[in-house]
């Protein structure tokens, strides 16, 4: 029977898609499970490093680390980790829109803007949108290292200290749940004490430092930039692929729900067919 | 009951250890040192070694860290470490095996470069077995 061809090669075409996203959906499912491990062992080092460096910033040295030291602001630099590939949802597109809100106003107030981009969709957003980019990483894979991105923060670092740039900020996806990630904007440089340390900040104290300070500052501030920013993109990482999965989960309820009503128009369309048939036959019949 | 204090061991991989302990004795880059209870804030680079740790009761735990921070506030103890492992799963012959390695590359060094890594893998190694001893000598075997 003619009737409904298109419809009936429609409904073929959309399940085959369908197949797709579904099958994507649970290839992102499994890839969550394993990056949302990966980021929770990663945390108790970056939380405690985290401590450890505030309470650094709070302290009064004898040696005074150029990280410490809060500069007039001529140039900003950001680290923006993005993921490689699309298909995740709004996750990108939020996070850029998060990052230029922030650049406007620091170009506003005539401050230049340096980026050096993780993962391929920052690189390609930053070509078009402008800004001078220091290093580019992509490709980091499903298991990022901290030597694959140690390049890039040595850019970042050495632009710092050399006074290229006099403030530097990580933006990535924080994983909040499976439903939500939302795109943070932390200042790595230069350093600050966090809000509980206010106390510290009050009595005049320092560490004793074993060796000197100026080699263990170095060590230490050091490894935990480069902390800090592994454990965005581990985070991020787990927020692309959480995010994927629920992308690709509302991609096939949404081709489900095209089916349904492709198949109701078609049977529609069948049964007028039939129907008029029918009545032709009846007409004709009548009429000998 | 005697004083104790708050101590956190964390590798990049994963916390290691937290709890109340009542002294730590780590391998400083200037020489061991014991941190008590009430200790002035201290920060430290860490060699290579055993961490020992008497928890509040008097039970002691050995770990092995491949180096990293050490860090000490009046009401808490954290070590920063680049790789940490409890050093009763350290394996003793694969730690000996590595130091013959290490002292066979060291005997016959042909670069520059390849002399100062096989000097540190040796201290690594080096550092594992001590960290073994002292389980040994905990245990009294």
């Amino acid at each position: 029977m003619a009737v409904g061809k298109e419809i009936r090669n429609q409904i073929a075409s959309i399940k085959s898609t369908q197949k797709i996203t579904s099958a994507m959906e649970l290839v992102a499912a499994s890839k969550m499970r394993k990056a949302q491990v990966r980021m929770a062992a990663g945390r108790p080092y970056a939380d405690r490093i985290r401590d450890v460096v505030s309470h650094i910033a709070a302290a009064n040295p004898e040696y005074h680390h150029m990280f410490l030291e809060e500069r007039e602001a001529k140039r900003v630099g950001y680290i923006v980790v993005t993921t490689d590939r699309g298909l995740c949802g709004g996750l990108n597109v939020n996070e850029f829109r998060e990052v230029v809100r922030d650049m406007k106003a620091w170009r506003d107030k005539g401050v230049e803007i340096d980026v050096c981009a993780v993962g391929q969709k920052a690189v390609n957003f930053f070509r078009k949108y402008g800004g001078n980019m220091l290093s580019a990483v992509t490709h980091l894979g499903d298991e990022p290292t901290l030597s694959q991105i140690i390049g890039s923060v040595k850019v970042a670092l050495d632009a710092y200290a050399e006074g290229k740039i006099d403030r530097l900020y990580v933006v990535y996806n924080r994983f909040v749940n499976t439903m939500t990630q939302k795109p943070v904007i932390n200042q790595l440089l230069p350093l600050q004490a966090q809000e509980d340390d206010a106390e510290l900040k009050k009595k005049h104290w320092d560490y004793i430092y074993e060796p000197d300070a100026k080699p263990l500052l170095d060590g230490l501030l050091t490894r935990y930039i480069e902390s800090q920013v592994y454990q965005a993109v581990v985070e991020n990482n787990a927020c692309e692929q959480a995010s994927r999965m629920i992308a690709m989960k509302s991609a096939t309820d949404n081709a489900g729900n095209i089916i349904n009503d492709l198949q109701l128009a078609y049977n529609k369309a069948r049964q007028a067919a039939i129907t008029q048939e029918i009545s032709e036959i009846v007409s004709g019949a009548a009429a000998v | 009951m005697g004083m104790s204090v708050h101590c956190d061991i964390v590798s990049a991989e994963e916390q290691v250890f937290s709890g109340l302990v009542e002294m730590v004795i780590a391998a400083g880059s200037e020489g061991d040192l014991g941190i008590a209870p009430g200790h002035t804030p201290l920060l430290t680079a860490l060699n290579p070694g055993p961490v020992r740790i008497i928890k509040q009761g008097g039970d002691e735990e050995v770990f092995f860290v491949t180096g990293g921070f050490l860090e000490v506030q009046p009401n808490r103890v954290t070590i920063l470490s680049d790789l940490a492992e409890r050093a009763d799963t350290l394996d003793e012959a694969a730690a000996l095996e590595a130091k013959r390695e290490a002292e066979k590359m060291l005997a016959n060094r042909t670069g520059e470069f390849e002399y100062s890594k096989a000097a540190a893998e040796l201290a690594e190694a080096a550092a594992r077995l001590r960290a073994i001893e002292q389980v040994r000598k905990k245990l009294g075997r």
